[in-house]
């Protein structure tokens, strides 16, 4: 079975613009087979880059690429909810729920699960399944046993995030808005400053997580390139890249190539320098804590 | 007169317990001792036996157990969480509280008497996620994210067919609950698998410079000047630094109290009112449970509402009404 190259949404506020070149960029160039558009962070975004999506969109399927959209992780309230009422009403679209309010909706038709519905074990991924979940993107702490358990006890398709800092967590109140002072009410969009998220420290000045908003992730960037023989003889078929502020498509070659089987020359050096020297990590495939980096990671610090 | 709202207390022994039940509680909430449950904490749960006897000592007095069973079972590994509800239909515990859908299906497959509440670690925060919930399994409650505001619970009971119950009192988390890996990213013990959150055993507090500086795990969560209120280092309720600046990011070392918004949250159409704890002592419950028993009766006669005098045994001896108020967002 072929191993598939997936796109995640990308999390972060950016320029408009930059958000849709950076989609032009990946449609022409980034080896990757499948799409993710969408806001999942915070729904007052939303209408930032809507008004380039139909091109996004057009550009993606021109170059073959299938498009996923994929829908908000923290569904609150009314307006938010028709949102997810309209896409899921939408023929033709493959929605990837976040919420499971989004797989209600989309029940009885394929569509996929993101890694914000909680899927730990066998019994719910069957009951997803028989709903009509087609693609599964599994959440970030699970440990490599339980990957290959799920993996085993069903033939859909799997989904792990291999490379991109972790989502860790998201709340109702807008973490970027309190740390300027401000309410979410009237954010001035302050998260636009960071399009790889706010660094936060520990007192004694050690990289710890990224605020995005309302959403909390990891200072550190998962990335399983080290694991990926071990995920696909587990049986994990799709492979989620998370979009950040650098060259995602040096990022798609170097994990299609490990994908592959081919080894280029420092492959992890050259993923070093495209986080700009930030650490990384695989604790959470290892069933220890997520942030350490284990075996050839360990090494490279 | 208006109906008052169902009490519902927590148990991490059997003493405190019989505490819950003797000041005024109108059910206590408890799990097994192993992670099936959110609070699996050591020295703290109830064994087998240990549910017979309060299930009797409560039911004696018309008060009502839940068993919360809501973590999310291990892959390859549900035995244990398929006994702890098997074993609470058995022992006749008037509900379970469940937070994964596999699991849900399970009870709702082989104890469809069993009354079944949705765990906050569901994270149900909308009422399509809830109306599914109600219509896949017969859920009979869901138990509230603490991220609503009073006007938005309103809005949501107008549309669901299930209770609602919302916390009223203690630890107050800022997270959306069931979707927070930031104890695993730490420590590699979670909420969701291990049900633990900042677990004692990685704690360390150390005397620096002047300070006492605390650790969880391989991070400093905070640190304390002399004669500043040092508090337990739980994730979100520690001091970082974003931008050259320290501060409490995500949330004060603070406790919930809604007791202010009694009267709203009946307008509101909440069924029942959850008093966190199940980690605290026997002293603390009594106590807690005899204020909130005088509150909540009072705000069913359309009292003003008696302001109860326990800020002693809040966190950082300071409350808040988190989500509550628009303004914490």
């Amino acid at each position: 079975m072929e191993a598939k190259l997936t796109l995640g949404p990308v999390l972060f506020n950016w320029a408009p613009e930059a958000w849709r070149d950076f989609y032009f960029g990946i449609a022409d160039e980034a080896p990757v087979d499948s799409v993710c558009l969408g806001e999942v962070v915070c729904s007052k975004r939303r209408p930032l880059f809507e008004p380039y999506l139909a091109a996004v969109v057009e550009r993606l399927e021109r170059t073959g690429k299938e498009v996923v959209f994929s829908t908000l992780a923290l569904i609150m309230d009314e307006r938010e909810t028709a949102h997810v009422r309209a896409i899921a009403a939408t023929e033709g679209l493959y929605v990837e729920a976040n919420d499971i309010s989004a797989a209600a909706l989309l029940a009885g038709r394929p569509h996929a699960i993101g890694p914000f519905i909680n899927v730990y074990n066998e019994a719910t991924l069957a009951y997803l399944v028989e709903r009509g979940a087609t693609r599964v993107c599994l959440p970030v702490e699970l440990p490599a046993e339980s990957l290959a358990v799920l993996a085993a006890s069903s033939d859909v398709e799997l989904e792990v995030q291999v490379f991109g800092r972790l989502p860790l967590a998201i709340s109702a109140r807008c973490y970027h808005a309190r740390s300027c002072g401000l309410l979410k009410d009237n954010c001035q969009f302050v998260c636009d400053q960071d399009p790889d998220g706010m660094d936060v420290e520990t007192l004694d000045g050690v990289p710890f997580l990224a605020i995005n908003g309302p959403q909390i992730l990891s200072s550190t960037y998962g990335n399983l390139w080290g694991e990926l023989k071990a995920l696909k003889e587990m049986g994990i078929r799709r492979f989620r890249l998370s979009p950040h502020n650098t060259d995602m498509v040096q990022v798609a070659r170097l994990f299609r190539d490990g994908l592959d089987g081919r080894d280029p020359p420092q492959a992890e050096e050259r993923l070093a320098e495209l986080v700009n020297g930030a650490a990384f990590s695989n604790g959470f495939f290892h069933g220890v804590a997520g942030w350490a980096p284990v075996g050839k990671l360990a090494e490279a610090e | 007169m208006n109906r008052a709202l169902e009490l519902v207390c927590p148990a991490g022994t059997p003493a405190a317990l019989k505490a819950a039940v003797d000041a005024g509680g109108d059910s206590v909430y408890l799990g097994f001792r192993d992670e099936t449950n959110a609070r699996n904490f050591p020295g703290l749960n109830f064994t087998r036996d240990e549910l017979k006897e309060g299930l009797s000592y409560a039911h004696d007095r018309g008060v009502k157990i839940l068993v919360a069973i809501n973590t999310f079972p291990r892959a390859g590994d549900l035995g244990p969480w398929h006994r702890a509800v098997d074993d609470a239909a058995r022992l006749g515990a008037d509900a379970v509280i469940l937070a994964d859908i596999g699991l849900i299906d399970y009870v709702a497959r082989k104890h469809p008497e069993l009354r079944r509440h949705l765990s906050v670690q569901a994270s149900a925060s909308n009422a399509e996620a809830i109306c599914f919930y109600h219509r896949e399994f017969n859920i009979k409650r869901v138990v509230l994210p603490r991220i609503f505001t009073v006007a938005e619970i309103a809005a949501l009971n107008k549309q669901i067919p299930v209770e609602t119950e919302v916390f009223i009192f203690g630890s107050v988390g800022c997270m959306a609950e069931g979707r927070c890996a930031l104890s695993s990213y730490v420590t590699g013990q979670s909420p969701n698998m291990n049900g633990v959150c900042s677990p004692a055993s990685h704690v360390r507090y150390i005397e620096q410079g002047g300070r006492l500086v605390c650790r969880l795990g391989d991070f400093t969560i905070n640190a304390f000047a002399d004669g500043e209120a040092a508090s337990y280092p739980t994730l979100c309720k520690g001091r970082f630094v974003t931008r050259g600046r320290a501060a409490y990011l995500f949330e004060e070392p603070t406790s919930l109290s809604a007791i202010s918004v009694l009267p709203e949250l009946i307008a509101a159409g909440v069924t029942a009112l959850k008093i966190e704890g199940r980690q605290r002592g026997r002293a603390y419950v009594a106590q807690v449970v005899a204020a909130l028993r005088r509150a909540v009766d009072a705000a069913a006669r359309g009292d003003p509402v008696p302001a109860p005098a326990l800020h002693a045994v809040m966190e950082g001896q300071r409350e808040t009404a988190g989500a509550y108020e628009k303004t914490w967002r």
